[in-house]
């Protein structure tokens, strides 16, 4: 079946393994976002109606935690730490090179082709490297600097793999 | 509950049951301020305005402190005086401080309160960032930038109505009182009831003004305007010229009206008569045939509103009545505009309420006649005293007057519409009395009064024993309901009123809108009642008189075209379905499955799954768009599916395949061949 089925599927699914539990609303916001990427509006309407509370208090839960996202990510999600540490080596002309590269106006986290999300993050407690940069929760670069994280970035839209990335980080 | 004493400012107190501090130092004669404490709702804690010093503990919020044996409370040092202070600023500074031409000025606590505690300047800047007003709602205004984040809306939603419309959204500074997604306050499921416009301490919430609008009608010569008054009305429009709650005012409200240039000025409680004709009536010719009981009352507009988008299945057990301000309207446009030599187009129905969902239940496309609204305008309370202001009359000084005639006469069965009960006992009086033949003037029935959430009643009636239930507040009236449902309790008419206390608690009444107010206007009215001449429709000659012109006679075929309706499944929530399959465009068929929460509680998640199984064995996966969908408004026949743009219902797991064949696949079969 196809895609949007699957996951129409895994989402009752997900609903159904906790029970339609309201104490379990955070738990099933974030296992259905791993599945959508993000929480579409008409998916939450559909968990408040399986869990049988009102939409405005999923709503309400959805948007206080930064975890969650009601609008689509980008292929790539960019994470810059701007804690403490990261903040003080540098983290905000790194933040801002990639928004101005990749032309994200006031306010905008991803752009229109859907490719590219920067978002920031308060601490990933890898202070020692920083400042830090992630790409996908799965690749993490230390010591970032505006250039190097360009050059990441063009790695990134060039298509090339996990490797290529390292390289130009290097 | 402990029991003990507490010292507040020097003087010894009494616990006594007290659930808090401040319920302890009210007693000792001193009135904290406060922003998000009401009794009747849970406690919050927020606005940190209760503050008082505790010795050995410091500062506490005494409305979230429970007392304890031996506290020495101080409630007036420098340090809760200075804190309060600081917290009105902090406040004021969030707030959009346009006072002067804030329609709360004059009413708002939070102006108040900064002028009793002494604000005189304010330390912090002001936001630069303005939300946009929320003015969808035919009833409820929200500005966003006025609220100060107390929480009061959003627990009088969710606790006494049980509807959850508001919640806090997003975080810190960003903060935001709202409802689900955003929405425009039309397009989710507000009743229009005006409960949190009551409760909202500023101009955050306020009722949608007609005023201008009805000055236009009323300065317009070519017009005939006719206003009507609501029984709780009359107890409550003192308030905002100096009179205590329920001090009667009926007179002076006349004068006023007319001094304002009504042409007409009339009252509700002439068609709250014939309401409680055709109710009983309806009434007593369900139990004779055996028709759907328990009959639901239908008087209250955010109550039928609520029925119709969450209880599908009970729409056949609400009255047919219409209330008795769309009964009034129906009269005037179609009957008494002809009487007068008018098209309905040329009299204009104004009607004055305690309510915010009368201005929803006005719009109705349901209440017209030859294609205009049967009423026109529907002011509160409050909006109808800020036009007697407006105009400068001395309420005060007016000499009563009486209503007009022919519409202008009701019981005192009528009157006491406007508290929760009054329905109820309307029907009983004229039930009693039409059984029995008996003409005993007035029929006090007592279990139904007062301000108990759910009241029970039993009545000996012709040899069968009447079972009746009351409840206000619709969180009550889902309880009730769900004891229906289950089978734990049987009742044969059932009454609900969407507000605390019934219409007297109405979201147009006059600010306060506390509970102690609401007694107020229910002693009021039932002062009023014993007053009257008259305490049952059947007695009321106007009524008999129209009935016979009119109708030739009441419930029948010309009363039910008239004074009765239809009540249809609405769908809570706007918003896009959940698409199952990849949306593409060219696919021939589409396929909404309901998931609304009537459909999923049937199970329609398992027949969506079913028709994805079905079209992958038939292979159709190319040519059928399949989504879930948010309610079909037909919740009272089974899981509703859509095929283009024909509504199925009565779709079950067991029928799914051949729903699917027959109606599904056959729309697929022509494009298959081209």
């Amino acid at each position: 079946m196809e895609e949007k089925g699957r996951k129409f599927g895994k989402l009752q699914e997900i609903i159904a393994r906790h029970g339609g539990q309201v104490s379990h609303l955070i738990a099933i916001l974030q296992e259905v976002q791993q599945e959508y990427r993000y929480l579409p509006e008409e998916v939450l309407a559909y968990i408040a109606t399986a869990l049988n509370i009102s939409p405005a208090v999923v709503y309400g839960v959805a948007t206080f935690y930064a975890q969650f996202s009601l609008e689509p990510k980008g292929k790539y999600v960019i994470r810059v730490c701007d804690g403490t540490a990261c903040h003080v080596r540098g983290a905000e002309p790194i933040h801002f090179a990639l928004r101005k590269e990749l032309g994200l106006s006031e306010g905008q986290r991803t752009t229109d082709d859907l490719q590219f999300t920067v978002e920031t993050v308060s601490c990933l407690g890898a202070c020692g490297l920083a400042p830090v940069v992630t790409i996908n929760d799965q690749e993490v670069y230390g010591q970032m600097s505006p250039e190097g994280v360009l050059k990441v970035l063009r790695a990134l839209k060039s298509g090339g793999g996990q490797e290529e990335r390292r390289e130009a980080h290097a | 509950m402990p029991g003990g004493k507490v010292t507040v400012d020097g003087h010894v107190v009494e616990i006594n049951d007290a659930r808090n501090i401040l319920e302890v130092v009210r007693r000792a004669g001193v009135k904290l301020p406060t922003f998000c404490y009401h009794s009747e709702l849970s406690v919050y804690g927020a606005c940190r305005m209760c503050m008082v010093e505790v010795e050995g503990r410091g500062l506490v919020a005494s409305c979230s402190t429970p007392p304890e044996d031996g506290m020495v409370i101080h409630t007036n040092t420098s340090r809760t005086r200075r804190l309060r202070r600081m917290i009105i600023e902090l406040l004021l500074a969030n707030h959009e401080r346009e006072c002067t031409s804030c329609e709360r000025s004059g009413s708002c606590k939070l102006q108040q309160l900064a002028r009793q505690m002494g604000v005189t300047k304010v330390r912090f800047g002001q936001r630069d960032k303005k939300l946009p007003v929320d003015d969808s709602s035919p009833a409820i205004v929200k500005n966003p930038n006025k609220c100060i984040l107390c929480g009061d809306c959003v627990r009088m939603c969710k606790e006494i109505q049980g509807l959850g419309v508001w919640d806090f959204a997003f975080r810190g500074s960003k903060t935001q009182v709202t409802t689900a997604f955003n929405k425009p306050l039309a397009e989710v499921a507000c009743v229009n009831c005006g409960q949190c416009v009551a409760v909202c301490p500023t101009g955050a919430l306020t009722v949608k003004s007609e005023v201008d609008r009805v000055w236009e009608a009323i300065q317009d010569p070519h017009k005939v305007v006719v206003v009507q008054v609501a029984p709780a009305v009359r107890v409550a429009i003192g308030e905002e010229f100096g009179l205590l709650p329920g001090e009667k005012a009926t007179g002076q409200l006349v004068a006023a009206l007319k001094k304002l240039g009504f042409d007409r000025v009339f009252d509700t409680l002439f068609a709250a008569d014939m309401t409680t004709t055709e109710e009983a009536l309806e009434l007593l010719d369900r139990l004779a045939k055996g028709g759907r009981l328990p009959l639901f009352t239908s008087c209250c507009p955010a109550w039928v509103k609520y029925a119709e988008q969450f209880h599908a299945d009970l729409l056949g057990n609400l009255s047919t009545c219409r209330s008795p301000q769309q009964m009034f309207g129906s009269l005037v446009k179609k009957f008494y505009a002809r009487e007068i030599g008018k098209s309905p187009r040329d009299v204009v129905c104004v009607s004055v309420m305690p309510c915010t969902a009368k201005k929803f239940e006005a719009r109705r496309p349901e209440f017209t006649t030859d294609g205009v609204p049967d009423v026109d305008f529907v002011l509160t309370t409050v909006e109808l005293a800020q036009m007697i202001k407006e105009a400068g009359i001395v309420f005060n000084e007016l000499e009563p007057e009486v209503f007009d005639s022919p519409l202008g006469m009701g019981s005192g069965a009528a009157v006491i519409y406007g508290a929760s009960g009054g329905v109820m006992e309307s029907v009983v009086r004229f039930v009693s009395a039409h059984l029995t033949g008996s003409d005993v003037g007035r029929v006090d029935f007592c279990p139904v009064r007062g301000m108990q959430g759910i009241k029970e009643a039993e009545l000996e009636i012709g040899g069968q024993t009447l079972k009746m239930a009351v409840v206000h507040g619709l969180a009550n009236a889902e309880k009730l309901i769900g004891r229906i449902k289950s089978g734990d309790a049987f009742y044969h008419a059932v009454e609900v009123m969407a507000c605390p206390g019934g219409c007297l608690g109405g979201g147009g009444q006059p600010y306060p809108n506390s509970t102690a107010a609401r007694l107020g206007r229910m002693k009021g009215l039932y002062a009023l009642d014993r007053a009257e001449q008259l305490h049952r429709p059947q007695d009321n000659i106007f009524v008999s008189r129209a009935y016979e012109k009119w109708f030739g006679g009441p419930a029948n075929a010309n009363t039910h075209h008239s004074l009765h309706t239809h009540y249809y499944p609405r769908r809570r929530i706007s918003g896009k379905p959940v698409e199952v399959t990849e949306h593409r465009e060219g696919r021939p068929v589409e396929v909404s499955v309901c998931v609304g929460t009537n459909c999923y509680l049937k199970g329609s998640y398992d027949i969506l799954n079913r028709f994805i199984e079905l079209a992958r064995q038939m292979g159709l996966t190319d040519y059928v768009q399949l989504r879930g969908t948010f309610c079909l408004e037909c919740c009272d026949r089974g899981v509703s599916i859509k095929v283009n743009d024909e509504i199925i219902t009565g779709v079950t797991l067991d029928n799914a395949e051949e729903v699917f064949k027959n109606q599904i696949s056959a729309k697929v079969r022509p494009h298959l061949l081209v």
